[in-house]
């Protein structure tokens, strides 16, 4: 078993970041002119990346499946992004939401990206508000910070519910300042169908131009993965349609190790689906367990009545209640973290206590917020004894400040108006941890070949805290790529343009033509949502919220039951040559099909809880933590690093020994 | 619920393409407009017929992908809402829906409904930033206080998803709204101030060349658009670009 070189510079932990930055080398203005990288994906990390690079010099190329760089889904995040400014004088530091961000991750994060990742992000609020990004703001005119699931400080910052579309539309605009500036061209609809390797190293990439179905070839001197997470391998998630693994799939194939699958977060506060047809989760962001008691009924009865439409909740008194997050927890409540909040609404449902037709819903309640907020708002205001109706009408014009555009889109999908009835919620895929390996300078085992953002596995652990996913883009796209890329690219300078009409390039182009023939001319029975759907079945009950050996191993032969149905007997309309959405669907799922089967088995091989990742084999038997995730530091205080060998079983782990030097393991406990 | 679809379809850019009649069955008045699009693309291809192609990404109304002229109103009957968030609740079971792309001359139809609005693109980048570059030295955020009121209405502005929407609707073609949200969150905005006056010639100068229409206030585009920008941010660009004219002469 090979050991995997993380490159964690020497020294102190607090100075490695600036050490390291000291110590690379670095390419001069001059020669970044003759430098080309390609960038694939657009969202915070990609786009941010691509927007600095050209800053510095480089020539970029950018690649985004959707028709503009500002459409990726780092859009949809809601919530807020984490820094360690300090604003709130609450006590906030570096160090503390370094500490935080490990101990969340389950200690199964690397120390020396955690802490360069807390070390940077204040800066990134800086260079937001320097590109106009509104963040919220007090009265006093300085930024607002609101709390999030896992910690005990106040330090996210947030665009109301739309954070995510801010901070992207910032990056977005300092790349169109250089796409303007012929610094990056900008290839729209285009996707990454392989990367290509020239004497080992990655010299390029083969995309497919989606418009005209034309088969590119594209090099540079180094390529960065910038392209999201996988969480669509379960078909149901909180990602975008499109969002794919294929680009991160496409490396792993060619040798980049792919770190943790099986770390997934599923996030407690999601829409319930409402039937077959169901395309999509929608999350609601976790900002609302801030004012919002997660519950339900105490009595069958009571939960019975509420499915038929006998009752509704508002009508059961407190006592009829069970907060079981705030019973369970009381020391965090209802501000647990995310795998925590979770698995507790699945064992309520799963004992029966589900709000909803399905049986999979849980209340999110506002009614106790909007009384505090109201009496808080006629205080302020000088109302003297308010009524109950004005307490509400007060209550709810602050909560409406708040979330309102959450509260809207709550409406618009379940037809409920959530200030007057509790919202119904129940836990959904949403965030990949695991991704493909990379070293500290965030350089997969292949060289040359970068990963960022989600894509990557980098800075989470086992279980990412909220709003620390826009963080970790940001940082990786402004301020960690930018300069860790020099130091390898210090090697290049007299290169020149890498030709693409090289043996390489032709055959990785072949290939990728080859394979899309082969998927059009199954000319099968069925569609390739058919295909995608029973493999997100599989993957949610044999690899979801609880998982177990049996399970798992079920699972990894029912899904490489269904690649192979899929290989026979997928339905592709259309040709190559043309816009044809059911083509780029199939590729992706094609990738989706072999990742989960690795995913099963790295769940496999991972027998304890940690994170997001619960092994119904490993939880403590007794004492105070009865019930909960066990974690098993001796055996497993590792990254599981696969290495692809042609059949996604066959695949070789490689372990990265994480070591922890700054902080002491413990449990975590959040009672 | 039973719908009859009329559904445009055209092959390419160059096709002439025409509308297509669909009997869809079935519907959950609970599925998206999207979803029901789902189902009849399912049907169609297990009838080896072609899928209908749309656009669509995130399906929560934040991405401005999706971009359907349903029923004559762009982004359908529903308000303040992007196609992806429209459900079948709207609608009335044996109804006939009309499905068709935006239409405008400088957003060419690709394939069936789907548009390239790229012009939006261009625009963008010809003003629509802060020339700031990333260095990690950037002054304190909060060196720099900002009055909530003027923080929100940059906000408020900020919203725009680019979904064009304005366009479609506008008889002129007009992408008035879509460039004074940009220009108006810059200008509210200390860190804007600057480039303000260069940033409206630019936008405004690049919007024309891409053929979009006059503006002549009819106020379409306010009701239609998903994110509610107000009609007023088009008075405030009419006073930038104004300001910015006379200054430039
Ligand atoms: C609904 C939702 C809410 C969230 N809320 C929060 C929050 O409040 N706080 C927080 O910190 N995090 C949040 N997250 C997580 C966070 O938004 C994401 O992890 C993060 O934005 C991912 O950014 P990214 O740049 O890595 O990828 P993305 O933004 O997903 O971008 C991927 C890019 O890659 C491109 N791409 C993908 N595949 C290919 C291909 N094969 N070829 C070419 N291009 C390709 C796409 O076009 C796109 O440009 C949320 C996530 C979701 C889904
Ligand atoms: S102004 Fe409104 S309709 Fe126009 S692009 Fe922006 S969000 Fe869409
Ligand atoms: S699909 Fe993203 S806004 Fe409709």
């Amino acid at each position: 078993m090979s050991t995997l070189d993380s490159k964690i510079p020497e020294g102190p932990i607090k100075d490695k970041w600036t050490k390291h930055k000291n110590d690379i080398n670095l390419v001069n203005p001059a020669n970044k002119r003759h430098i080309d990288i390609i960038v694939v994906g657009t969202g915070l990390a990609g786009g941010a990346a691509a927007a600095s690079l050209a800053e510095m010099g480089y020539k970029v190329k950018s690649f985004a499946y959707q028709d503009s760089p500002r459409r990726a889904h780092s859009i949809a995040a809601q919530g807020g992004i984490n820094a360690a400014k300090n604003y709130q004088n609450d006590g906030d530091s570096i160090y503390r939401l370094f500490y935080d961000t490990v101990k969340g991750g389950d200690y199964r994060s690397r120390e020396a990206n955690v802490y360069r990742l807390a070390e940077v992000s204040g800066n990134i609020i800086d260079q937001c508000v320097a590109q106009g990004v509104p963040f919220a703001r007090e009265y006093g005119g300085l930024l607002d910070n609101r709390s999030f699931g896992g910690v005990l400080v106040s330090r996210t910052f947030y665009a109301k519910g739309q954070t995510g579309q801010q901070l992207l539309l910032g990056a977005y605009s300092a790349m169109c300042r250089q796409i303007g500036k012929g610094k990056i061209t900008m290839y729209n609809r285009h996707e990454m169908m392989d990367v290509v390797l020239v004497d080992g190293k990655a010299r390029g990439i083969i995309a497919r131009n989606m418009i005209t179905g034309e088969i590119e070839k594209h090099s540079a001197h180094a390529v960065v993965i910038a392209s999201g997470g996988y969480g669509n391998v379960f078909f149901l998630s909180t990602n975008a349609m499109g969002s794919n693994a294929s680009a991160a799939w496409k490396i792993h194939k060619k040798g980049a190790y792919f770190a943790n699958p099986c770390y997934t977060q599923i996030h407690p506060t999601c829409i319930p689906r409402s039937g077959d047809f169901q395309s999509k989760l929608t999350l609601m962001s976790e900002s609302l367990r801030n004012d919002g008691r997660i519950w339900v009924p105490k009595n069958m009865d009571d939960v019975m009545a509420i499915r038929e439409g006998k009752k509704s909740p508002t009508e059961l008194t407190e006592d009829e209640r069970d907060y079981y997050l705030e019973r369970r927890y009381p020391a965090f409540g209802n501000l647990v973290p995310r795998d925590v909040a979770s698995r507790a609404a699945k064992e309520r449902c799963d004992a029966g206590y589900g709000v909803n037709a399905t049986g999979e819903a849980v209340y999110l309640d506002f009614k106790a917020a909007i009384n505090r907020y109201g009496k808080q708002k006629a205080h302020l205001l000088g109302v003297e004894n308010p009524n109950d109706a004005k307490i509400i009408e007060l209550g709810e014009a602050v909560i409406e400040e708040k979330y309102g555009n959450l509260f809207q889109m709550y409406e618009k999908i379940i037809d409920e108006n959530p200030y007057k009835t509790p919202m119904m919620i129940y836990p959904a895929v949403h965030y990949t941890m695991g991704g493909i390996w990379c070293d500290y300078n965030l350089m997969t085992t292949i060289p040359g070949c970068y990963a960022a953002g989600e894509a990557n596995f980098s800075d989470h652990g086992a279980n990412r805290l909220g709003a620390s996913a826009l963080m970790q883009g940001l940082a990786d796209g402004y301020f960690v790529l930018p300069y860790t890329i020099g130091d390898y690219l210090a090697d290049d300078i007299s290169t020149g343009a890498i030709p693409t009409d090289s043996p390489e390039f032709d055959a990785a182009a072949k290939e990728v033509t080859e394979r899309l023939e082969k998927l059009i001319n199954i000319k099968g029975t069925k569609s390739v949502d058919y295909f995608h759907k029973k493999l997100g079945e599989v993957m949610w009950n044999n690899v979801g919220m609880a998982r177990n050996a049996k399970g798992l191993t079920e699972a990894m032969d029912e899904i490489k039951q269904i690649r192979e149905d899929f290989w026979k007997d997928v339905r592709i309309p259309g040709g190559m040559n043309e816009l044809n959405p059911e083509l780029e669907k199939a590729t992706r799922v094609a990738d989706f099909l072999e990742l989960g089967e690795l995913f099963a088995k790295d769940a496999l091989a991972r027998e304890e809880s940690c994170g997001g990742h619960f092994r119904e084999e490993s939880v403590e038997l007794d004492g105070e933590q009865k019930g909960e995730a066990k974690r098993n530091d001796k055996d497993f205080a590792y990254v599981a690093a696969w290495e692809y060998k042609g059949d996604p079983r066959d695949a070789v782990m490689h372990k990265e020994e994480l070591e922890f030097k700054d902080i002491e393991l413990k449990q975590r406990s959040y009672k | 619920m039973n719908l009859t679809l009329k559904v445009w379809r055209q092959k390419n850019a160059n096709d002439k393409g025409g509308l297509e009649t669909y009997p869809i069955t079935g519907i959950s008045e609970h599925a998206s407009f999207l979803e029901m699009l789902d189902v009849l693309n399912e049907q169609l291809i297990n009838d080896g017929k072609e899928p209908v192609a749309f656009d669509h990404d995130c399906r929560e109304g934040i991405c401005g992908t999706c971009s359907l002229y349903i029923n004559g109103e762009a982004h359908g009957p529903d308000r303040k809402v992007t196609t992806c968030q429209l459900h079948m609740r709207m609608f009335k079971d044996g109804e006939t829906v009309y499905i068709e792309p935006w239409r405008s001359k400088s957003m060419p139809v690709i394939k069936d409904l789907i548009v390239d609005r790229t012009a939006f693109e261009r625009i963008q980048q010809a003003g629509g930033f802060i020339s700031v570059n990333t260095s990690g030295n950037t002054q304190d955020a909060n060196a720099l206080p900002i009055a909530k009121p003027m923080a929100d209405k940059a906000m408020d502005a900020a919203t725009c998803i680019g979904c064009g929407a304005c366009v479609a609707t506008c008889k002129n073609s007009s992408a008035m709204l879509f460039v004074a949200a940009k220009v108006s969150q810059y200008s509210y905005l200390p860190q804007g101030q600057v480039e303000r006056k260069q940033r409206a010639l630019n936008m405004v100068e690049q919007m024309d060349k891409e053929g979009f229409g006059n503006c002549t206030n009819t106020g379409a585009c306010e009701v239609e658009c998903p994110k509610g920008i107000s009609l007023e941010f088009i008075a405030r660009l009419n006073r930038e670009y104004l300001g910015a004219s006379v200054a430039s002469e």
